[in-house]
């Protein structure tokens, strides 16, 4: 679905953040390389408090909805949270909300605030009833806090029915209540442009290496010379760079992924890449999965009085088997569709590579994709043409494309590699 | 009642049909005995092991029974405990049935089979008929069951046309023979039915990558018009299409040596070896991003599914030709 920001490296030359002070404090600290955001959002943050107070102030400043955009990785549901989380601030001292430390804070970062509502899709899409019942939970007035939020992460998997749902509910808002949505653009294709012309936008851009290691020494504690790799090679991804810089086997993956462009020496060699990348993928999903799929199941079979005894069990058992399909069928979409993003990180990476043989072609000084693979960027960059290096790039897109129009994935990837190797 | 049958009956495997029969011949037997005996079916799963001792037990008035206990596989322990409790000691005037599929979840329901085996229960065997040779023996038994004779080209044309459903097979045997002097040929079995039952994607697939433009063409509309889902077509394809490409890719002759390598059965391998030839490297590769853009356009990126499988099968076969 993602498909606005494409193989786009970190820009080198962004714009240079425009703005009063940036408050690195309490929840905005959790915001990385993001100044005009946060500007934009403190001060909704202030208005909103001086409007709960009934003191006028800034009053264009808050609005009862707002669209979250940016790339993949960019911290989109992180800005909201941290947004949702200095609505509810219950601080006193210092004018700036969201101060990161009071219960109303920590309840919210942590998902449990009465008064927020997130919606956190596992599956493939959300659907229209689930929507319904959140637009319902959505006009009540807030119980414990100041205002009730209402949070979509990946607004993008809305069906057409739960969009117009919701729309319902952003067109006439009730007094108190907060939309947040995040979605990676808002293209068309990703949000409806009946709903995003009753947001208010806030882009977020592609965070620089700079920033993202920081962060990955400060918060998670990785050591500086890792974290500057990881930080180079995510694609201005922060969650990708803290897999990359905590777990070895997504750094295995990375390395299996990028061998692919020069290891493509006879046509069987084609079969074999491509089935490696789809069973790592597969292999990613099922280790993200696995336990929790068992828990769950574990679960519901000891709520539905498995394991009992005596008259009755077997109808009751009986209804149980259907729950426990229904639930059977949620983790297989959760399942296709981590399969699918890990997929899809593997075609980021590689179609990377490609641009940064383009980039390597064409002279430019702009920082390349994946540093560490320099020397087969250029190896790549003298025996290809640039001709032959676009067309790999451009057939690596078309199977992102065609894996979000659920293509059986072995048949794309396989496509996608006989036109690499050639 | 000197006559009556043996009291325990074990009907193992999935054949609907053929399980239908057995409980019938069983009930048949038992009234050839005693004509007042009644025929109560149950499905285990929705007994409990005290109403089950009630079912089994003998009548006050001593009429004879036959209790079927259907889909045995879905037991649980107590269960199927009781069911061997019955069986040791059966009540007299009480045929107990057991129709099981052969699998099972539980342990207990696993293993009710072979106890009651060893308990000396009459086993008829159903198993799901799945075998071509299986199913024209079974064609040749329905005929000769309805008092006709039929040829080998009259059972394969009557399985290409009917299909492989035994209800329906069974049917159109005896109306075949009913219809005939009993004698059953192709020439008689093509004047009652016509076109074809079975068209899978493989079929098409397989037409398609050896070049054969009519036949290709022809599968295609069979298969459509017999309902075969447009996305099965388009996977068979595809799978083809990258079969004959690994097969070819690998550069060898050894179907043998391929099969181990590749993991694929060996028949597959010489099938697909068979069918690379007259395909290049190019081709191929061309093919298969015909057979993944086809993919997506039968889930939905195509106005019209159908339209988009048969262009696909001609540029395959144009591909071929090059």
């Amino acid at each position: 679905m993602e498909r606005s920001e494409t193989g786009h490296a970190p820009d080198p030359l962004g714009d240079v953040p425009s703005g009063g002070p940036e408050p690195a404090t309490g929840v905005w600290s959790e915001i990385v390389g993001q100044p005009d955001a946060v500007h934009a959002l403190v001060a909704a943050a202030r208005a909103a408090a001086l409007r709960v107070r009934g003191e006028s102030g800034d009053t264009g400043a808050m609005t009862h909805a707002w669209l979250f955009t940016g790339p993949p990785g960019s911290g989109r549901s992180v800005a909201a949270r941290a947004f949702a989380a200095a609505l509810e601030c219950t601080a006193v001292s210092g004018d700036t909300p969201g101060c990161g430390q009071c219960s109303a804070c920590r309840t919210v970062l942590s998902g449990t605030h009465a008064d927020v509502q997130v919606v956190v899709p596992e599956g493939l899409s959300i659907s229209v009833s689930e929507m319904r019942s959140l637009v319902q939970a959505a006009a009540r007035r807030p119980s414990t806090g100041h205002w009730r939020v209402v949070l979509i992460e990946d607004a993008d998997r809305l069906t057409e029915g739960a969009g117009n749902a919701l729309l319902k509910a952003v067109e006439e808002p009730p007094d108190r209540t907060v939309f947040l949505l995040c979605a990676p653009s808002d293209h068309p294709a990703d949000i409806p442009v009946t709903i995003r012309s009753r947001c208010r936008p806030i882009r977020l851009r592609t965070p620089l290496a700079g920033p993202i290691a920081e962060v990955l020494q400060e918060r998670d504690g990785v050591p500086a010379e890792s974290a500057r790799w990881a930080a180079s090679v995510c694609g201005g991804h922060i969650g990708r760079a803290r897999r990359l810089a905590t777990d070895p086997q997504a750094r295995e993956r990375r390395e299996a992924v990028l061998r692919i462009p020069l290891g493509l020496q006879r046509f069987s060699d084609v079969y074999s890449a491509a089935g490696e990348l789809v069973r790592l993928a597969e292999a990613e999903a099922t280790a993200a999965n696995e336990a929790r799929d068992e828990a769950e199941k574990e679960e519901l079979r000891t709520a539905m009085g498995g394991g009992g005894t005596g008259k009755g069990t077997a109808a009751a058992t009986r209804g149980a088997n259907a729950a426990l399909r229904e639930l059977e069928k949620k983790q297989k979409s959760r399942a296709t569709r981590s399969q699918r993003d890990a997929l899809d990180l593997a075609l980021m990476d590689l179609a990377g590579f490609y641009r940064d043989v383009l980039a390597t072609r064409f002279g430019s000084t702009a920082p390349l994709n994946h540093p560490d693979c320099a020397r087969d960027v250029s190896k790549a960059a003298t025996e290809w043409t640039s001709e032959t290096a676009l067309r790999r790039l451009e057939a690596v897109l078309e199977c992102r494309t065609a894996l979000a129009r659920n293509v059986k994935p072995l048949f794309a990837v396989e496509a996608l590699v006989a036109t690499l190797h050639q | 009642m000197a006559a009556f049958p043996e009291s325990l009956h074990l009907v193992l495997g999935e054949e609907e049909l053929l399980v239908e029969r057995a409980v019938r011949a069983v009930v048949a037997s038992a009234r050839a005995a005693d004509p007042t005996v009644e025929l109560r079916r149950i499905k285990v799963s929705e007994l409990t092991a005290p109403e089950l001792d009630e079912m089994l037990s003998p009548s006050l008035f001593s009429e004879g029974q036959v209790v079927a206990l259907e889909a045995a596989q879905e037991a649980g322990k107590e269960i199927a405990e009781a069911i061997l409790a019955h069986a040791r000691q059966p009540a007299e005037g009480v045929i107990l049935v057991v129709v099981h599929s052969g699998g099972g979840r539980a342990k207990q329901a696993k293993e009710l089979p072979n106890a009651l085996r060893k308990l000396d229960a009459t086993v008829t065997e159903c198993r799901k008929i799945a075998k071509p040779a299986e199913r024209e023996a079974f064609v040749r038994d329905e005929v000769r069951r309805a008092g006709g004779r039929i040829d080998p080209a009259g059972v394969s044309a009557l399985i290409e046309t009917v299909g492989s459903d035994l209800r329906e097979l069974s049917s159109a045997a005896s109306q075949l023979v009913a219809d005939t002097d009993g004698r059953v040929d192709e020439q008689a079995v093509r004047r009652y039915h016509q076109g074809r039952a079975d068209v899978t994607g493989f079929v098409v697939a397989e037409k398609a990558v050896t070049g054969d433009r009519a036949g290709a063409l022809e599968a295609l509309r069979w298969a459509l018009q017999l309902g075969v889902p447009h996305v099965l077509i388009a996977d068979a394809l595809a799978e083809s299409v990258r079969t004959l490409g690994r097969v070819a890719a690998a550069g060898s002759n050894d179907t043998y040596r391929l099969a181990s390598e590749l993991g694929m059965p060996e028949w597959k391998a010489r099938k697909a070896l068979g069918q690379a030839r007259g395909w290049n490297r190019a081709g191929v590769a061309e093919a298969m991003r015909l057979t993944a853009a086809v993919n997506a356009d039968v889930k939905g990126q195509a106005a019209d599914a159908s339209y988009a499988l048969e262009r696909t099968v001609l540029r395959v076969i144009d591909l071929r030709a090059r």
